[in-house]
């Protein structure tokens, strides 16, 4: 079969306040059915704008090839493999954003009269319901709008409940090897920090965490599997040791790929945990977003969470306001739509359970393919994702950076590169489900080949990649000297150059 | 499963190759007592067209084709068709935060053209790439705010949105940081410029204000300013129109501008996923939170963009980070970027335009609650019957009223928020007039 790359014509694009020019339109508004208002006179002239300086004025043609071009400058699933750990980057069944423009539901106000919001009321209920079942929690919000603002979101209600028992109490433990937004949500929360080594298995020390959880202790905040990819083995233990020290648990759920329909939270002693909508139940990425971050609690939990809550009176859903106890809202309005219920019922509970197995299937296969070429600092077994280090490359002076944009050029995404923190050098690689296995095959082949190079020619990859339209980027300087908006000054001296 | 790619003979090829027997080996060394020794309990897997049929089926349940006279924080504008066309192309849709520049400088671009038209509507001097929304901007701007000015008093206008308020009484109530409100002048609708005075102290942070605030009246940002300035606080100007940005002069004396973008391209999604933004003044760059553009150059000298200044974030920072915000809306963001680019200059003034007109249409030989002058929004009281009876009445015709005031403001309780944009039509609008007359 052909391998994975080929080169190709790649269209330059300028920005569009370069691209733009007085008199062009790409727009064309209705006739006014009712009389023209001048906004000086109705508006004031001191609330009043000249113009919007230096705004583009393009024409339609030009939009649709602006953004044209420049999506070619990106790499996205649809085109291969996103291996990213932790990030659970899966195709994005397209069906998902079919339904999502539904008009009846993409059109809905959120205060539209109960009567005639049912259907989203009804769609919404039934992805609570279904990500109650899959965590083996008791009750769902969908209102915080990410997977770090779920964590806030978890992390005020266990304040909340800690000081309804009489004390908020001080700190929250969270492992070293948790993802940064861990430590950030917790200050945010107003609680201290105390960090928890993880042993030389990569996992959390029992008798560690028994001498730090002390009565200051508020939470621990788990990630599990965690950051290595492994499963807390002992996270029964775990949690009844919080519990029994009158201590609660969060879980980032951020690495739930590895347990939906093979285990659940909720049977292993969590107390409260965010789902990351848009890793484990598909729906896209976006560049960046938007993100989902669903929180499931038990039913002690129930009471804080944020408000409003969905109630059936009559075989009519409502909005319940009614809620002295909750930690108030977190965010405007309901939550993200229930697009992710689509990805749900595609798949039904034994599509579920099969995407998690093929999803460790996928993890273990590239492991076994990698290990003689990589450095594996943690033998214990693999979930969804491996970490692999750069040891034997960097003493060829080759970091995981370097191998990570010399894959570029064989045309996949990076890794995860340099996370988890307690993995010096890291290569962190999450398959997921939804990649065949040719595609893992070439992956395989051109992690071994760069493997290869890196000892026949460390300095040449250094350089990578060379094959993208943009050669390695300058971060420094951008760092440095931020540029962070067009300017029309800027735009003049650059001409002159 | 259609969207798992395997054969049973690859997957037995690849266990071959691991030395297993089966796919259950894979998690055998998990401790029996944490295994789900069932099913789940969710139906069988279903075909697309069941899945496109029940969702067609939820939305008709959902008011689809009628008309609507809410606004309050989300509105009706239309989607050019450009927008869509652009959003669901693959290398958009389906790629990661831009954290590798060589493979995502299509996504770079076009924050960096973000950020830059978010600067030209606001008159600030940077914006961030994007918050989750309007609402959860307020709390991130006060936050802002007490890093930079080292005080915790926060004042925010009883007139910004009343749930972006609970939301910042949310975020607030563990910092140990007070907020307290200003009320609002009966006969304008606009900010109590005397109690404001009153409340400012050397204790303040920043004055919270929203334009056109939640009554719909426009507010005056340079006394606001002004007041909050002479004790060392900073202004916070909240909107939640943003088509209002292209007829309203820029709060320029402001130091955060926050907001929600909902109106560019976004439906009203029954509330969300939304995207907020967020800009400030170029001193205050190192306290901004969220996720950065910038310009700089690869290694052939080419311009290029990255994300930058990271040292402000959580995955550097961790506890001492701006915020613990990771996401930014891209893929909303990037909407209204289309939607910028097909109105443009002209077009965005002209929009603005319609939906003034349009407004003052709805608002004229009405008994408007207040005289400020108003954008597209405005309370009204009901004649014909309480705010909700009006409603009823015109639900019965497919049109959806405007939102009782009552509900946030028990003194309003006489009163609807109505709202007209370019897709109000005037025999609609004649409806809704005779109903509240």
């Amino acid at each position: 079969m052909p391998g994975k790359v080929r080169s190709h014509i790649n269209q330059n694009e300028p920005l569009l306040f370069e691209r733009s020019s007085p008199g062009k339109k790409g727009y064309q508004l209705p006739e006014l059915d009712v009389p023209a208002v001048d906004a000086a006179a109705a508006l004031g002239a001191a609330n009043t704008r000249e113009e919007i300086e230096d705004f583009p004025e393009v024409s339609e043609v030009e939009v649709i090839r602006h953004f044209s071009r420049l999506s070619t400058w990106n790499y996205g699933i649809d085109l291969g493999l996103f291996p990213l750990g932790s990030c659970t980057m899966k195709y994005n069944p397209r069906v998902n954003e079919l339904v999502a423009r539904t008009e009846g539901l993409a059109w809905a106000h959120p205060y539209q009269p109960a009567e005639v919001a049912q259907g989203a009321m009804e769609v919404m209920a039934q992805l609570e319901s279904a990500l109650a079942e899959i965590t083996g929690m008791d009750a769902v919000t969908l209102e915080p709008a990410a997977g770090a603002h779920g964590e806030l979101t978890g992390v005020l209600m266990i304040r909340a409940l800690l000081e309804s028992r009489g004390n908020p109490r001080k700190k929250v433990i969270i492992p070293d090897s948790a993802h940064g937004t861990n430590p950030a949500t917790a200050a945010i929360a107003g609680y201290g920090v105390a960090n928890l080594k993880s042993n030389d298995k990569g996992v959390i020390d029992l008798e560690a965490l028994s001498r730090i959880a002390n009565e200051d202790i508020a939470a621990l905040m788990v990630t599990n599997p965690n950051t290595l990819g492994v499963f807390e083995e002992e996270i029964a233990k775990v949690t009844g040791l919080m519990h029994s020290r009158g201590a609660l648990v969060y879980m980032d759920g951020a690495n739930m790929n590895a347990l939906v329909g093979i285990t659940r939270p909720g049977d292993f002693g969590i107390d409260v945990m965010h789902l990351n909508l848009h890793k484990t139940f598909s729906t896209p990425h976006g560049g960046g977003g938007p993100g989902a971050g669903a929180v499931a609690v038990k039913s002690h939990m129930e009471p804080f969470l944020p408000a409003p809550r969905l109630t059936r009176v009559n075989g009519m859903w409502n909005w319940n306001w009614d809620r002295p106890r909750s930690i108030g809202k977190v965010r405007a309005f309901y939550g993200n739509f229930g697009v992710a219920l689509a990805y749900i019922m595609a798949h039904g509970a034994p599509g579920l359970r099969q995407a998690t197995l093929d999803a460790l299937l996928n993890a273990n296969y590239i492991r076994k393919g990698l290990e003689p070429y990589y450095d594996l600092p943690y033998q214990s077994p693999s979930m969804h994702e491996c970490v692999f280090s750069d040891e034997r490359q960097a003493k060829l002076g080759v970091r995981t950076m370097d191998i990570a944009k010399r894959l570029i050029d064989y045309g996949f995404h990076p890794y995860t590169v340099a996370f988890p923190l307690i993995v010096h050098g890291a290569l962190m690689i999450e398959p997921t489900e939804t990649e065949g296995k040719q595609e893992l095959d070439l992956f395989i082949e051109a992690m071994a080949s760069i493997a290869k190079e890196v000892e026949t020619d460390p300095q040449f990859v250094l350089k990578a990649p060379y094959d993208t339209r943009t050669s390695r980027v300058d971060e420094v300087t951008a760092a440095r000297k931020p540029i962070l908006r067009w300017k029309r000054e800027a735009a003049v001296s650059q001409a002159a150059d | 499963m259609r969207y798992l790619p395997k054969s049973d003979t690859e997957r037995r090829q690849m266990l071959d190759a691991l030395g297993l027997d089966s796919l259950e080996q894979l998690y055998s060394h998990l401790p029996q007592d944490v295994l789900l020794n069932r099913p789940l309990n969710l139906p069988a897997g279903k075909s697309e067209y069941e899945i496109v049929d029940y969702f067609r089926a939820r939305g008709d349940e959902n008011a689809a084709g009628y008309a609507s006279f809410l606004g309050a924080g989300v509105y009706h504008h239309y989607r050019p068709v450009m927008v869509d066309v652009v959003v669901s192309r693959g290398e958009f849709l389906t790629s990661y935060t831009p954290y590798q520049a060589e493979i995502a400088q299509g996504t770079l671009t076009t924050i960096f053209e973000f950020q830059t038209m978010i600067c030209q509507l606001t008159g600030m001097d940077v914006a961030n790439a994007s918050m989750y929304d309007g609402s959860t901007a307020v709390p991130e701007a006060a936050m802002m705010a007490r890093r930079i000015t080292g005080r915790d008093k926060v004042l925010a206008a009883k007139t910004v949105h009343p749930e972006y308020r609970m939301v910042l009484d949310t975020y607030s109530r563990y910092e140990g940081a007070p907020v307290a409100e200003i009320g609002y002048d009966s006969e304008s609708g606009t900010l109590d410029f005397a109690g404001l005075e009153k409340q400012l102290d050397e204790q303040t942070a920043a004055v919270i204000i929203q334009s056109p605030n939640f009554l719909g009246s426009i507010e005056d940002w340079r006394k606001a300013a002004a007041l909050a300035h002479k004790k060392g606080a900073l202004l916070v100007y909240v909107f939640t129109e943003a088509v209002s940005l292209g007829l309203l002069e820029p709060p320029r004396d402001a130091d955060i501008v926050v907001g929600e973008l909902q109106s560019f391209a976004h439906p009203p999604s029954y509330g969300g996923p939304f995207a907020g933004i967020m800009a400030t003044k170029e001193r205050f760059i190192r306290q901004l939170p969220g996720r950065l553009a910038g310009e700089t150059k690869d290694s052939n000298g080419n311009r290029a963009f990255c994300l930058t200044l990271s040292t402000r974030e959580q995955h550097i920072r961790r506890e001492k980070a701006t915020s613990n915000i990771c996401t930014n809306q891209a893929l909303i963001a990037l909407m209204a970027t289309v939607f910028l680019s097909v109105y443009g200059k002209q077009g965005l003034r002209e929009l603005a335009g319609q939906n003034l007109s349009k407004a003052h249409y709805l608002g004229g030989g009405v008994k408007r609650r207040f005289s400020a002058p108003f954008f597209n929004e405005f309370a009204v009281k009901t004649n014909g019957g309480s705010p909700d009876e009006v409603n009823a009445e015109l639900l019965k015709r497919k049109i959806i009223g405007g939102l009782p005031l009552g509900r946030f403001y028990p003194e309003l309780s006489d009163c609807l928020l109505l709202c007209a944009t370019e897709m109000s039509k005037r025999e609609q609008m004649d409806a809704v007039k005779k109903a509240i007359a």
